[in-house]
Order: structure tokens, then sequence, then C-alpha cells
């Protein structure tokens, strides 16, 4: 390109502006469990992200581990072998799991972050850069997610800028899991399973008047009627099987005798075990 | 009363009883991850973390490549240990080995090797947990973790490897008595409930729930009573060798029984010609030879999948009780 009048900043090409990325929670999990084991004089935290790209360039982040760095005005140093062996070790257990990035706690990036990044970038081609604010700055824990985009101008290589990315936190497990024992510090009892159906049941009481009252609120007009919510209602309650009664109660009937069959089965079977119990130990030959 | 340090140095201290185990949100994420990544197949890893007191807290894990049955990979996985406990000491991570955790299908966990293993374990460490994680189970809604340790008395019936009639009922062992469960606690830091806090507000249904409502719990149900009927089998075949053996015993003791009679007339005969009388026993036949009593343990075993299993149906068959009943009354109104 001749060089003269003008000059064009260029960023290149924007073929993985549409890179997105998705954490599991695991991973955050074991950011801040880092963060708070870290050695005192540690200010942060920088680790390797470990996940797996995903056919339509989503970049998925399943796992991580921390590295320890030691981090001095300038200069940031990383202990590289480390990070090779803890990379091997876990790629005996899942080989499917290859770099994908780095992060690191603290908000923003810093002028460190780039060396570390540029480190990375030799290992992965493009590698995400994650930040967890662990320091609750901004009054929430933010965390973001990062690439780098080469800013050149004209031919010549400027800087690195990190560009922000979205970030898709897939919280499916933990939900599977349930918040309430994520959530606080401490929990007594794992619930059982008649338990956990009782809370869920309670649950679903809850939100069905939430919508009793919201319909009640919009029929006597205190609420101004919105009619996506009304949709909403309507095919929700159309979603129930028309079924005549008796069928339906056939229905009902049929699976409540099978699952007193089953009841009946398993004390039956527990009836026997103790029967053989006692003939196994209680025998004795005179 | 002034103890000397002598005295108190030299009295043992008596561990108090495992009460609860105290694991970390983090590990319970990992090991969910673990087990699910690799299920069906059966998954194991290591636990690390702290004895304290009663409590046994579990503050990581990490799992263990699934190893082919081959005598190099043995080295290796021992390798792979001690690096991944190397590394994790480098970071902080509390380095203690505290027992291990293995997936399970449908709760099909009782088996010889899981005791052999909880005695090696026990050789080292003084008091070690085993973790069972049933994924199928987790896909109702329910977190089916468990913590189980070895009873004592049952330890050492083990290593005496006696497992006849009279020693049991010596000690009074059934076969519940084998594995002790060990209610569990969760506890995270607060920095990460902080975040868990923020990251997902409060809502009010979560895809626990929606598990948890789901209706469709016959293929469940139908591997479940499958598995039953195997175990049924088993105990069968284990009834059978008692009944072998208590068959032959009794007929040997007929046989004892004839022969000494036998020797008793000629014994008799040979007064009455004033002979020297022939000993009343006679080792070297074969009808005094003992017969072994086979081994409860595997009846044992079996008895307690099967009554685990029988557990499982009814919870299962609880829940549809309260699914039932709510399509009864949704459809009603």
């Amino acid at each position: 390109m001749a060089a003269g009048d003008h000059t064009v900043l260029q960023l290149s090409t924007p073929s993985t502006v549409n890179l997105s990325a998705k954490v599991h929670p695991l991973v955050i999990f074991n950011i801040c469990d880092c963060y708070v084991r870290r050695p005192d004089q540690a200010e942060r935290v920088i680790g390797t992200l470990l996940g797996s790209v995903l056919p339509d360039g989503t970049v998925d982040i399943r796992n991580s581990y921390a590295v320890p760095h030691t981090e001095f005005a300038e200069q940031v140093a990383l202990d590289i072998e480390y990070h090779h062996n803890m990379l091997v070790s876990h790629q005996k257990v899942n080989p499917k799991e290859v770099i994908v990035g780095w992060y690191s706690t603290g908000l923003g990036v810093t002028g460190g972050s780039a060396l570390i990044h540029d480190f990375y970038s030799r290992e992965v081609p493009n590698p995400v850069h994650l930040t967890v604010d662990t320091g609750f700055r901004n009054g929430e824990g933010t965390i973001k997610a990062y690439v780098s985009v080469n800013l050149a101008l004209g031919d010549r290589q400027l800087a690195a800028q990190f560009q922000e990315i979205p970030l898709d936190l897939r919280m499916v497990e933990a939900e599977r899991l349930g918040f309430d024992i994520l959530k606080t510090t401490a929990v007594d009892k794992l619930p059982n399973d008649l338990e956990g159906m009782e809370v869920t049941m309670q649950r679903l009481l809850a939100l069905i008047d939430d919508v009793y009252k919201y319909v009640d609120d919009v029929v006597e007009g205190r609420v101004a009627a919105d009619n996506s919510i009304g949709r909403f209602i309507s095919d929700t309650v159309a979603s129930l099987p028309k079924l005549s009664p008796s069928v339906f109660d056939k229905l009902m009937n049929d699976s409540l005798q099978d699952q007193l069959l089953l009841l009946y089965l398993s004390s039956i079977t527990r009836a026997q075990l103790g029967l053989a119990e006692k003939l196994n130990t209680a025998a004795q030959i005179l | 009363m002034a103890r000397s340090f002598l005295q108190v140095a030299a009295t043992e201290e008596v561990p108090s009883p495992l009460r609860v185990v105290q694991i970390e949100g983090l590990v319970i994420l990992k090991i969910i991850k673990h087990c699910k990544e690799f299920s069906p197949a059966l998954v194991t890893g290591q636990l690390l973390g702290l004895d304290v007191g009663s409590v046994l807290e579990v503050t990581n894990c990490f799992p263990f490549p699934i190893r082919e049955e081959d005598v190099e990979i043995e080295a290796d996985g021992a390798n792979y240990q001690l690096e991944m406990m190397r590394c994790l000491r480098e970071v902080n991570v509390d380095n203690n080995t505290v027992g291990w955790y293995q997936s399970t299908i449908l709760g099909s966990y009782q088996r010889v090797e899981l005791i052999e293993t909880f005695m090696n374990y026990q050789e080292n460490i003084r008091r070690c947990v085993c973790i069972i994680y049933d994924p199928s189970r987790s896909n109702q809604g329910v977190l089916a973790l468990k913590a189980l340790k070895l009873s004592d008395s049952f330890m050492e019936l083990y290593r005496a490897n006696n497992f006849t009639g009279e020693k049991l009922r010596e000690k009074n062992l059934s076969w519940v008595d084998i594995f002790e469960e060990i209610p569990i606690k969760v506890s995270n830091s607060a920095l990460i409930s902080a975040f868990m806090t923020e990251l997902e507000s409060d809502t009010p249904v979560t895809q626990c729930d929606y598990d948890r409502l789901q209706m469709s719990t016959k293929p469940y149900m139908e591997r479940n009573v499958e598995f039953l009927i195997e175990c049924m089998d088993d105990l069968s075949m284990e009834q059978q060798k008692f009944q072998f053996y208590y068959r032959s015993l009794s007929r040997q003791q007929a046989q004892q029984q004839a022969w000494l009679q036998k020797r008793r007339t000629e014994n008799m005969a040979r007064k009455a010609a004033g002979e020297e009388p022939l000993p009343e026993e006679d080792p070297s036949n074969p009808i005094f030879k003992p017969i072994p009593e086979p081994s409860r343990l595997e009846s044992f075993l079996v008895t307690n999948q099967i009554a685990n299993y029988c557990n499982q149906i009814n919870g299962v068959a609880g829940q549809n009780f309260h699914r039932l009943y709510l399509m009864k009354s949704l459809h009603d109104n």
C-alpha cells in the first residue's frame, strides 16, 4: 500500500468478531477457589483455561487450573513447566480438552496481561482471556472475556487490542444441583427424593399463585394487560391434554396400580432378604 | 490431675468417630462433570482434604484417567497421581488424600473390589471415605451423592478373613452393618457464594424442578427392576451353595456316626476277645475331613445391593405418586 497521503488504521479481518465464549460454572468455582488459596504476596491469580472449540466457532470453556506466577513492576514470570505438566496430566484424563485461553482475577486488562497473552497465543491460535473480578470493584462480580485483535497501520503491526466478546454463562449443571446448595456457605443436609419433591411442588404452587394474582389484577384493571403474557398463559392452559374424564381416570388408575405393584414387589423382596438372612446366619448344625 | 509430658505423649488419642463429611461445592461440581462426561463408563478419582475432629473435609479432587488393563500403565497411574498431588501442592491445595470417589450405575456398587480398595486405603490413612455418585439418578432431579465407609467391626472380620456363621453371630453382624453411610454437608467459600448469588438471581423455578416434575420414569424403573432380577438370581445361587454345604455337612456327620458305631461294636468285640480297643477317631479317614464353610461375604454384598435397589424403587414410586396426584388435581381443575 502506498505510503503517503493518508494511512488508515486498520483492524485486521474481523473473522473472530463473531467469536463468543461459553463458560461452565466449574471454571468459576475453580478460579474462586484458587484465588482464595493464593499465596499471600500475590495480588492476583493466573491460570490456563481448558475446553474445546465448537463447530460453530464458539469457545466452550470447561475446565481450568491455576499456574503459579510472579509479578514485578513490569515483568511477569509464569511457571511454564508447571503449566505443561498440568496440561499433560489433565489430558490423560480427558484428551479432548485443549488449551483455549487463560484467565486472571482482577478487573480489566493490565500491561502484564499483554505479555501473558502473547505467550498463550504461541500455544493456541486465538486464545481467550477471561477476567474474573474477585474484588467486586464495581459493586458486582464482573466476568468478561476478551480476544486480542491486531491493530495494524498499513502493513505495520501497532498493537494488539483486547476486544471484548460476548460471554455466555451456562449454568445448567449448577441448576441441576440446585442453587441452594451452591449459594449458601453451608448446607446441612442434602435433600432426598421426597423432600426435594416437596420443595418443587411448593415452588410450583407459588408460581401458580403468582399467575392467578396477575390474571386477577388484569381483569380488575389494576395492571395493564400484556398481550404476550396473556398468550403464554393461554398456551400453557391449552397444553393440558384434553382427555375425557373416564379415559383420564383409567390412565391414572393404571399408573397408580403400576406404582403400587412396584412397591409391593420391593416389600416382598425385602421380606425375602430378611428370611434369607435368618436362614444363613442363624442356622446351626447340631 | 496433672499428667507428665511423657504420659500425654504416650496416650494415643482415640479418634473421634466420623460423623459428617463436609464437601465443597467445587468438589461436587467436579465429580458431576467427570462422571457425566464418561457415563456410562464407570470412573474414579481421588479426594483431597482435611481430617478435622469428627468432620472430614473434602476440599478438592482430581479424576483418574481410565486405565486399560495393562501392566505398564500401573506405574503410569501412580506417577500421574504423584504428579497431580505435587502440582496441586504448589497452588496451596490441601494435599492429603482422604478417600476416593467413583461413579455407579443405578446404585450397583457393592462389590468385593470396593471392599478391597477400602482396605488398601485404610492401611495408609486413618480415615477415608468413598463417595458414590449416580449420574443416572441425577436426571430425575435428585443429587445422588453418598458417602460410605466400612464399619469397624466389619473391617476386623475382613482382616481375619473369617466369615463363618459363628463368627458373625458372635459379633452380631448382619448385612446392614457392612457399609456405614455418613451424612454429607456442603460448604462453600464466601467468595463463591457471593458470585453465585450474583450471577444467578433467585429464579422461582430451576432446571432441577423441571427434572423432578417429569412423569416419564418408566425406563429408570425398568432398569432398576432388571438389575433387581439379576441380583435375585445371584442371591438364589448363593442360597443353593449354602444348601449344598449343609446337606453335605449333615451327610458327613451321618457317615461319621455310622463309622463310630462300627468302631464301637468292633471295640466291644475286641474287648470280649481281650484285645486292645481301637481308637474311636481316625483322622486319616476322609469322612472326617472338615468341609470348608462357604464365605458369606458375597451373599451379604448381594443382599446389600438388593436392598439398595428396593430403596430406589420405593423412592421413585413415592415421587411418582406425588406427580400422579398432581396431574389428577390439575385435570380436575
